[in-house]
């Protein structure tokens, strides 16, 4: 194994790069650009043969990548925020078509007002297009996550598209050392071979055409069917990944110190480092709390949360993005898991970090200490750290 | 032995859905005859979309991709990325789109497609405004015409803006090839269809396709219309190569333009006055097209 210094960005390149992406079809935007500048140095230097597509809108990436998968060809885009959002119709296609694309994803705030700087609002938003979701905590987790994300995708049982989350900045454009493994080894982890389900010139076959209501139902229950299969996949990936290049990330909502835990934060993307160190403090301090990640969020890991919930007193959930008119993106869904668990913990949601606000160690100890004191019938929603701009702000008379 | 002037293959099946006298259903048909079986061919939504028959069957002889209605200079960039990634060298590219898709909300994906020169055939079935939703104008449509959202019911309420040309648009691109063909010439419309094909980077053929139900005639006369269309001037034949202009059906007597103006329900509300605007209207922009036949000649892609 090779270290190499690199950002969040390069491990999604370099990733890409080692799945041998037959096809790449991008278009530039903050924060997602130096992925795809990056594997415009691998294509003019040689090192990576690909088709690289420079495409006029985030539509026609997504667009070039499903036509190309029509055909077998594997292949990789990657964007954030309005870019994702752009191609919202298209990405229900994707799955619909079951094209197993892997994009990366710069989680980015939305506009208005223009943010370049992170929360998870953007690929929240793409929850119900049949895509699976990853978020990562660190470079080597994107890299080694895309490379997973490949195994999963192409998995005859699941044939799904795939985003891979990092935090904007935080990993986007932050250095860390990330092992780069052997090609050869991830050839034989993730063999390119084309799939026997796509166009054929010698087989003329139609894809997308369309169903009346005497079908159309049984066609979308065999894609969510896949979802539901992909758990298991996801969780094989990411052990067989283990044994063979000595890393893996604990399945779908890797959890810590939470075994006697008597309060858990369930946090999501780099916020969840930071939570590891807090909780290392407040344990020092005598204090039982736990951390579980929500590495994977589509497909929802409801049976690991259903666990977490018989032991532990209260659950807090740090949303880094918001449903208008209702709650926190994940609360809502973490709340849903424990319908059917018979022990139901208190809950709290702390809405937090959104548009890029630093969510450091004080805050998350802040919020632990107010989970810690958390009883029946308190507020179950805080937008925390919240600045009051009426008072703070003073006006020009 | 029978002789055909157009390929005798059929890679259009019977049993498809299109109307009675449907232009766009003839001009697939000449299309494939042209092009061959070793073709792909990417279809967003539009007439076609439909009347190719639903899962699990379909009219068409060749592998085929339905994608959404805005994609089909993007598809077919990503069609040919993986047919060269997978080298397989010797496939035909090719995007049907209707003039919606095309001119309106599929200009973007087609400029970029042209923009970058993907070896693809793009081919825009023109029935003049959005007829598999029910007959909405779209910027293809013709000044003068009735569609259900320009009704016709008042003066100035049909399209009062003239139809866009893509011809132009495409040209102004660089486009290594662009022609326009009729349904009513079969054999200048499957000889352009073949130039394209011989050609690598982007080409686009702009088929004129009469419509039935969406132009209000009885459908027997679509052959008629689609003739009339181009000996009227209304929709001359033309390629451009390299930038050079040539035009390759001249009327000796083009026939007023009233005459196939007057067989068209659409155009039944309009009076003596317009129709004589619309005439002015077509002779300018016949002499223009004379007049780049000519000047190209010596000076290819002239204006850009």
């Amino acid at each position: 194994m090779a270290k190499v210094v690199m950002t969040g960005n390069y491990a999604q390149s370099y990733a890409s790069k080692l799945a041998r992406a037959q096809v790449v079809a991008a278009y530039p935007i903050t924060p997602q650009t130096s992925i795809v500048e990056k594997i415009a140095d691998f294509v003019s230097s040689g090192e990576m043969e690909t088709q690289f597509i420079k495409v006029e809108s985030e539509h026609s990436a997504m667009q070039v990548c499903i036509s190309a998968a029509a055909l077998g060809a594997r292949s990789y885009t990657a964007t954030s925020s309005q870019g994702l959002l752009l191609m919202h119709e298209l990405l229900f296609w994707a799955a619909g078509q079951r094209a197993p694309i892997i994009m990366g994803i710069i989680n980015r705030a939305v506009a208005p007002p223009w943010s370049i700087w992170t929360d998870h609002t953007d690929s929240m938003a793409q929850r119900d297009t049949g895509w699976i979701q990853y978020y990562c905590e660190s470079n080597q987790e994107v890299l080694d996550t895309v490379l997973q994300a490949y195994k999963v995708a192409e998995d005859p049982e699941i044939r799904l598209p795939v985003m891979v989350m990092e935090d904007a900045f935080y990993l986007s454009h932050t250095i860390e050392a990330v092992d780069v493994p052997p090609q050869g080894a991830v050839d034989a982890y993730i063999p390119l071979k084309r799939s026997p389900w796509v166009l054929d010139i010698e087989k003329p076959t139609r894809m997308g055409s369309f169903m009346g209501p005497d079908i159309y139902m049984e066609y979308r229950y065999i894609v969510a069917k896949a979802m539901q299969e992909s758990r298991k996949v996801i969780v094989e990936a990411d052990e067989d990944y283990g044994r063979r290049f000595g890393r893996s990330y604990g399945g779908l909502l890797p959890t810590y110190r939470c075994d006697d835990a008597d309060v858990v934060l369930l946090t999501i993307g780099t916020a969840s480092c930071t939570a590891k160190e807090v909780v290392d403090e407040l344990r020092k301090e005598g204090k039982k709390v736990g951390l579980a990640r929500m590495r994977v969020f589509r497909p929802f890991p409801e049976e690991e949360i259903a666990r977490l919930a018989s032991s532990v007193r209260a659950i807090g959930v740090v949303d880094r993005s918001w449903g208008f008119g209702y709650a926190g993106t994940m609360f809502t869904e973490v709340a849903g898991a424990l319908y059917k668990s018979k022990s139901k913990p208190l809950m709290k949601d702390y809405i937090t970090g959104i548009g890029g606000r630093d969510i450091t160690p004080q805050v998350l100890r802040g919020i632990y200490l107010d989970l810690l004191k958390v009883r029946e019938g308190d507020e179950e929603m805080e937008w925390w750290g919240l600045r009051r701009p009426e008072k703070e702000v003073k006006h020009n008379a | 032995m029978p002789r055909f002037s157009i390929p005798e293959q059929e890679l259009v099946y019977s049993g498809h859905v299109a109307c009675p006298g449907c232009g766009g259903g003839l001009a697939i048909r000449y299309m494939l005859k042209a092009l061959g079986p070793r073709t792909i061919v990417s279809i967003p939504a539009c007439c076609w979309a439909i009347t190719s028959g639903p899962f699990p069957r379909t009219a068409l002889k060749v592998p085929t991709l339905d994608t959404a209605f805005e994609t089909t200079g993007a598809s077919i960039s990503g069609l040919r990325a993986a047919l060269d990634a997978l080298g397989m060298k010797d496939i035909t590219v090719v995007g049907y789109a209707g003039d919606g898709g095309t001119a309106d909300i599929g200009i973007q994906a087609l400029s970029g497609m042209i923009e970058r020169n993907t070896d693809a055939i793009y081919f825009m079935y023109d029935n003049e405004a959005y007829m598999n939703t029910g007959i909405q104008r779209s910027s293809a449509t013709p000044f003068g015409a009735w569609t259900t959202t320009t009704p016709a019911d008042m003066d100035g309420t049909w399209k009062t803006e003239p139809k866009k040309s893509m011809m132009a648009i495409v040209v102004a691109h660089k486009i290594p090839y662009a022609a326009t063909v009729s349904i009513g010439f079969p054999e200048d419309f499957v000889r352009k269809v073949e130039r394209a094909k011989s050609i690598k980077g982007s080409r686009f053929i702009h088929a004129f396709c009469p419509c039935p139900p969406g132009w209000k005639y009885s459908p027997e006369n679509t052959i008629k219309l689609a003739k009339l269309g181009v000996n009227t001037n209304v929709f001359p034949l033309y390629e451009v190569e390299n930038g050079v202009y040539k035009i390759t059906m001249k009327p000796s007597k083009p026939r007023p333009v009233k005459e196939y103006l007057g067989t068209q329900g659409r155009f039944k509300h309009l009076t003596d006055e317009m129709i004589a605007q619309i005439q002015e209207r077509t002779d300018k922009t016949w002499n223009n097209l004379l007049a780049l036949e000519g000047f190209s000649k010596e000076h290819p892609y002239c204006g850009l």
